[in-house]
């Protein structure tokens, strides 16, 4: 029973054991220093685990020793790796910015209760991408959202808006969830298991009803738990009146890691062989482009900047969801990248705006008035990731964009690529709209003279230098997370092409 | 019973409507409401008409516990996976009732005549017999299962899966409830003495109703995050009431927009 063995399962027990013990903690600074150094370990684990995974591909781990199918099994591919070392990672650089910040937003005498809330969260989070066992995604999505509607409430202090932003989220958040169990339930009625892989085998060649209407169920449910475009509601809200360090972490991660089982449940539970996927993949690439144009235009028009970054975040994920929809190994890979870099960038911009929030006590459009004077490295990160959200070259944003037209030109699609194509960029210049108006008022607008002088703490500047730094690190080289998400995307979709192959040979039944 | 099939397919089916009418009414409520404790109660109201999903979906008419003595065990988790070629076997029968409406004549309450009953059984055994023998519990591949047997059962399962036991004969009767148990479970060992012994007692085997407990264990848990939920919704309902006195959905609208565009009232509180 080596380290390594264990690997897998790190990253998800640590936050989860240590989350009592924070909540048990005295009020002030000890529970912070608590889930930071949680949340540290948590993250070299998950690195251990990437680079473990990146040789081995998939590494497969029994809960308890049960073996799979019968056990709950940890099956962690390429790009679940990947997604387990994002959410870790993000934790570990939110968790120094949240000191302040938090100290600030939500007070000394609930950082026991907050910082265990924030170790939960992660705890899901974490597990969603790591399990291989279906009935496992519900119960680790539910733990991640329910934390996280308790974190989003905690900003009532500085607005109590925050309290029905986070009603709104409970209410479409459980329906969400309980459309996946209602899909998992007839999934399981006709195959008799919720281990993921043996789902997909017996599967293979299944096109009922009862298949059907699951895997509706669970495209749906998902679908508001990644907020596709028209299922987006809860989001906006729940994102401008959650505390700034809560916002960065869940911008950067919650939506991703539906992304992450929606990846899953597209390619390794139900393959290629169901005939049903297409018209999915055709839901999605239309739900796409719509929510890449309309979530952009809401943007333009908002006066709250950590508003307007929540509709650009719907945009983004329509981006993602683009990606899937091409269901080719380039489509998939370009979809994984962007979740990674528009996590990046995201962190950093809701970071920045946090610091303002600090130092101005409103996200509003005119708190940003002569940024550029009075607070030059923060509106510095908060244009350099805005242009990495854009799509300008020698960014992370860059990237990921150009990866996705990569891919759209190689895929057979039902509309022309170029008219996709085009329509990506047009929206692109939608974001240089809304992240031009911020940055006109930071730099060409001058400072209201009444402008508080608060020195924004360096725990808040580190990360938030950090993940521009990234950005940039991201779109110089980008070659080695581009050849991981292909390698990624290959094994996620060479299960289900290898299964599928051996079902046909089998029963040439589809 | 009743005069249409299409009657008599609806009231079959009548936990399935129950579940259906319970999600509606719940969704609805959630959404139409404006009070958020109302959105509460129609929230539980659609979670728990999955609860009795999943519990209609965990009923196996004529199955039982797929226990196992690992006498032909061939790999080291050989019986890990014969259970689960039972529940594939079961919902396989399942699945065929759900598409194959007209075959499906028994009512579900309604025990079976002792006739229907044997000939069930016996050919059950016979099938027990086929499925055994190559070993199709190890098989994960639908295609291999006597389907024959299946169907006719599923007209008995009435769109619940079932389970059909896989061991061989070999096993001993177990000593808990033999008269409930033995019928189906001789039947299926495939041996004459199964097929004698399960034809003695036919009206024992159509009573069997199994509970798979699997699903209940999914429920359990499903509750649990229900009744968390609950509890997060209403703390938050109550902090709501706090700091706006209201928990109508239009009366909190209007304070809002009052707090945007009106006179800005003081720090929330």
């Amino acid at each position: 029973m080596n380290l390594t063995s264990q690997l897998p399962i790190l990253p998800v027990i640590l936050p989860m054991i240590a989350a009592p013990i924070a909540v048990m903690l005295p009020k002030g600074r000890l529970p912070w220093a608590w889930a930071t150094l949680v949340s540290w370990v948590a993250f070299a684990a998950a690195l251990a685990l990437l680079a473990h995974v990146a040789q081995e591909q998939v590494v497969e781990y029994d809960m308890g020793g049960w073996a799979s199918p019968l056990g709950i099994v940890y099956r962690i591919d390429i790009i679940g790796a990947i997604g387990m070392a994002l959410v870790a990672g993000m934790a570990a650089v939110v968790m120094p910015y949240a000191k302040e910040s938090v100290l600030k937003e939500v007070g000394a005498d609930q950082s026991p209760a907050f910082y265990s809330l924030f170790l939960v969260a992660f705890c899901g989070l974490v597990g969603v991408v790591a399990t291989g066992d279906a009935f496992n995604v519900f119960v680790f999505l539910e733990i991640s959202s329910l934390s996280t509607y308790a974190l989003v409430a905690m900003g009532a202090r500085a607005d109590r808006r925050a309290l029905t932003a986070a009603f709104t989220y409970l209410v479409l958040g459980t329906i969400g969830a309980t459309f996946f169990v209602i899909g998992l339930g007839l999934l399981y009625q006709a195959t008799g298991t919720l281990n993921m892989m043996d789902l997909h085998e017996r599967l293979a060649g299944q096109d009922n009803r009862v298949v059907r209407a699951g895997f509706a169920f669970i495209v749906t449910g998902l679908g508001l738990k990644l907020a596709m475009f028209p299922l987006h509601k809860w989001l906006p809200d729940a994102y401008t009146f959650a505390p700034s360090a809560v916002t960065a972490f869940l911008a950067s991660t919650a939506t991703k890691v539906a992304v992450f089982v929606m990846l899953r449940f597209m390619f390794t539970v139900f393959g290629f062989t169901f005939a049903f996927m297409d018209v999915a993949f055709t839901l999605f690439i239309i739900l796409g482009l719509v929510g890449m144009f309309a979530a952009s235009l809401i943007a333009v028009f908002r006066e709250d900047v950590k508003q307007m970054l929540a509709f650009s975040s719907v945009a983004q994920v329509g981006y993602m969801l683009v990606g899937i929809s091409f269901a080719t190994n380039a489509g998939v890979a370009a979809a994984v990248v962007h979740v990674f870099n528009h996590a990046l960038m995201k962190a950093a911009l809701f970071m920045a705006v946090g610091a303002v929030f600090y130092t101005m006590g409103s996200h509003r459009l005119p708190a940003f008035k002569g940024l550029g004077k009075r607070m030059p490295f923060t509106a510095g990160c908060f244009v350099i990731a805005g242009l990495s959200l854009i799509g300008v070259p020698f960014t992370a944003g860059f990237i990921s964009k150009y990866l996705l037209i990569e891919a759209a030109f190689d895929a057979t699609l039902p509309v022309p690529s170029l008219l996709i194509v085009m329509l990506i960029v047009a929206s692109s210049l939608l974001a240089v709209a809304y992240i031009g108006r911020v940055a006109y008022e930071m730099f060409l607008a001058d400072p209201p003279p009444d402008a508080p002088k608060v020195a924004v703490p360096y725990s808040m500047l580190v990360p938030m230098g950090v993940m521009t730094a990234a950005n940039i690190y991201f779109g110089l080289d980008a070659e080695g997370l581009t050849a991981l998400a292909r390698e990624g995307a290959s094994v996620l979709m060479g299960t289900s092409l290898a299964v599928s192959e051996f079902a046909s040979m089998m029963g040439g039944a589809q | 019973m009743c005069g249409s099939p299409m009657i008599e397919f609806i009231l079959a089916r009548y936990n399935y409507w129950i579940v259906i009418i319970l999600m509606m009414a719940g969704l609805y409520i959630v959404f139409s409401r404006g009070n958020l404790i109302k959105t509460i109660v129609g929230l539980n109201l659609f979670q728990t008409s999955v609860f009795i999903f999943y519990i209609t979906v965990s009923k196996v008419a004529g199955g039982t516990a797929p226990i196992l003595i690992s006498t032909k065990a061939d790999k080291s988790y050989g019986d890990d996976k014969a259970p689960h070629g039972a529940d594939q076997g079961g919902d396989h029968g399942g699945d065929h009732s759900t598409d194959q409406v007209a075959d499906a004549p028994a009512d579900h309450a309604a025990p079976l005549s002792a006739q229907d009953a044997a000939a069930f059984i016996n050919g059950d055994a016979a099938n027990g017999l086929e499925a055994n023998v190559p070993g199709a519990a190890m098989d994960p591949n639908p295609a291999d299962m006597p389907s024959g047997s299946l169907h006719d059962m599923a007209g008995v399962a009435d769109g619940n899966s079932l389970l059909t036991p896989t061991d061989g004969g070999e096993r001993p009767a177990p000593d808990l409830a033999p008269a409930q148990v033995d019928p189906a479970e001789g039947a299926a060992s495939g041996t004459d003495y199964g097929a004698e012994y399960a034809a003695d007692y036919p009206q024992a085997a159509s009573d069997i109703l199994y509970s798979n407990p699997l699903p209940h264990v999914l429920i359990l848990t499903a509750i649990v995050v229900g009744v968390a939920t609950t509890a997060v919704g209403l703390a938050i309902a109550v902090r709501i009431r706090e700091a706006y006195g209201t928990v109508e959905e239009d009366a909190l609208e209007q304070a809002d927009n009052e707090a945007e565009f009106g006179p800005v009232p003081g720090a929330a509180l």
